[in-house]
């Protein structure tokens, strides 16, 4: 097993460095041998030297480096609204997607629990889950931006809206599954209908509940850089957007590589609560 | 009035044209020991799930201490077939659960020291912690045991608790649940498929008629002395008079009540009350009649 590991870790380091390698020799300027004298003085002109050769205009690993470590060393300097710290960028985009995933989960876990609970409203609220939930989040966003009036407050309604339904859904279905049994024996115990929902049916739904949550999760945090685009101001989203119309590919790619790390950070996050709530049968 | 009396039980599953069982009516003293015996799909199960309340019957009365049973209640104590523990809570939290929904007055030690009295009482001393996931098939049921136990419940119903359980496993538990009901005077009623489990525990023995449209077609005294044990149960003459009744019940008779003698068995006698037998007291039954489930005896008593 642990060799196994070893292994693994091994394969991973070589095909980073394949795709790094790759990388360098796919942008490494070219010295161009065909120039004319003619070009090197047009270039000359132009204000460039003719000897530093052609760049593809991508950056290199080397020059991603340099950046990356630039925005690590300093994540939370402000400059005005165009120009704040990558640590700045990515507390607004967590702050929206944590405020949005709570409300829903705040209305999705109750809701879930009657839904779950209650075959007639599990048929009646059906069709309407089924009907919103295909629906991608960003189509909510000019009615959201019309009725709600403030761009900050619309981009937390996106993540609400993407993220309530996994949570509603699973939760209906780990309540409605919870064991015969279980209810059962909390029926000739005589428990309370309170005590019964909080010390038999949400522990026993509590898996599900929580993989409704992961899913969720990872939703909102695909959703959080499409909305930040959009709305602007603050966030990693809208980072990507303006590093963009900068032409600076180099943050670019180095937002993205942040997206990815914290986006598994999170996923980490509730794999790690999940399994604190799982119980072997 | 015995302590618990069943009057005309029915029961017809919905969509189904006739009844699983139908016109039962048998009672139980406060103390007493009684097991029901049956195939498959007579209802066993649902009668003990009406005594426990969580079912209704389709027709029919049940009695406990004078009162009509319309209910799960804290007064009947079950232990469930698949042991039913919570497995996200230890063995004592299990325990605990129960005796707090019983006195949901006391304070939380002295609900763990009423709880942990229970465990040891059923050999689990040292489990406490232990999550059910990690004890074996017997351990658990003993768990489950020891929180119908711990409810002090005025009556105990076993779904043939030790079905999935190996047969020394059973033994050792059987054992230990005769010594706690001698000590408790608890008043118990039980479903096995186990003959011999039913001889060494009850006082009493249902014998249930095929479904559907099963009845009671027997009442089987145990008239063996209180003091028999596993062990030298097999030596008292009465032991293979009794169990070949039963056995001989079970793969002959049973079958034969099903295809429309009971109609016949409850219309001659009025009160729809079955005949109560003591096979154990009876002279020796003539050779031929034994010798169909004699043979198998014969051989294990040889062994």
């Amino acid at each position: 097993m642990n060799s196994l590991n070893l292994r693994a870790a091994l394969l991973s380091l070589v095909i980073l460095l394949t795709v790094l390698g790759a990388w360098h020799a796919a942008t490494r300027p070219r010295p161009s041998a065909a120039v004319s004298t003619q070009d090197s003085e047009y270039a000359k002109l132009m204000g460039k030297s003719a000897d530093s050769g052609k760049t593809t205009g991508f950056p290199t690993p080397a020059q991603m480096g340099e950046t990356a470590w630039k925005h690590l060393s300093n994540p939370f300097y402000d400059n005005g609204p165009n120009d704040k710290g990558i640590g700045i960028q990515l507390a607004w985009s967590l702050g929206r997607v944590g405020l949005g995933f709570l409300i829903a989960a705040i209305v999705a876990v109750p809701l879930g629990f009657l839904i779950g609970m209650s075959p007639l409203l599990s048929r009646a609220l059906n069709p309407f889950i089924q009907v919103l939930k295909p629906i991608s989040p960003l189509a909510w966003m000019p009615i959201a931006l019309y009725t709600i009036k403030d761009s900050s407050v619309s981009g937390i309604f996106v993540i609400f809206i993407c993220s309530i339904w996994p949570m509603l859904i699973n939760t209906a279905f780990g309540v409605a599954s919870v064991r015969r049994d279980w209810l059962n024996v909390a029926k000739t115990l005589e428990v309370s209908p309170l005590r019964k929902a909080f010390l038999v049916i949400l522990p026993a739904a509590a898996p599900t509940i929580l993989t409704g949550m992961r899913i969720s999760m990872g939703i909102a945090w695909l959703v959080i850089v499409a909305a930040e685009m959009l709305v602007g101001g603050t966030g990693i989203g809208y980072f990507v957007w303006n590093e963009w119309n900068n032409l600076s590919l180099t943050n670019v790619i180095f937002a993205i590589l942040v997206i990815g790390v914290v986006g598994m950070l999170l996923d980490l996050l509730f794999g790690r609560l999940q399994k604190m709530v799982t119980y072997v049968e | 009035m015995p302590f618990l009396k069943v009057e005309g039980l029915s029961k017809t599953y919905a969509g189904a044209t006739v009844p699983v069982f139908e016109n039962l009516h048998f009672g139980v003293e406060r103390g007493e020991f009684v097991c029901i015996i049956g195939h498959s799909g007579c209802g066993k199960t649902t009668i003990l799930n009406v005594l426990a309340g969580l079912e209704e019957a389709s027709a029919g009365l049940v009695f406990m201490d004078q009162r009509q049973i319309d209910g799960p209640s804290l007064d009947r104590g079950v232990v469930f077939q698949s042991h039913a523990l919570m497995p996200w809570l230890s063995v004592l939290g299990n325990v605990a659960f129960a005796v707090r929904s019983r006195y949901p007055d006391l304070k939380r030690e002295e609900i763990n020291s009423h709880a942990r009295r229970y465990i040891e009482m059923v050999g689990l001393a040292g489990a406490e912690a232990n999550k059910p996931a990690e004890l074996s098939g017997g351990m658990k049921q003993r768990v489950g045991i020891a929180r119908a136990f711990a409810i002090e419940p005025k009556m105990l119903l076993l779904d043939e608790p030790f079905g999935a359980l190996d047969a020394l496993t059973r033994g050792v538990i059987q054992d230990e649940l005769l010594r706690i009901c001698a000590d408790t005077h608890q008043t118990v009623f039980m479903i096995t498929h186990d003959v011999d489990e039913a001889i060494l525990l009850a006082d009493k023995i249902l014998l249930m008629s095929n479904g559907p449209r099963a009845r009671i077609a027997e009442i089987v005294c145990n008239t063996m002395p209180k003091s028999r044990t596993r062990a030298s149960m097999h030596h008292d003459p009465q032991f293979y008079k009794i169990r070949n009744h039963l056995v001989d019940f079970l793969v002959n008779r049973s079958r034969l009540i099903a295809s429309g003698a009971a109609d016949q068995l409850s219309e001659r006698s009025g009160d729809f009350a079955p005949p109560m037998v003591s096979p154990g007291l009876a002279a020796n039954e003539p050779a031929p009649e034994i010798s169909a489930v004699a043979a198998p005896v014969a051989a294990e008593r040889a062994a």
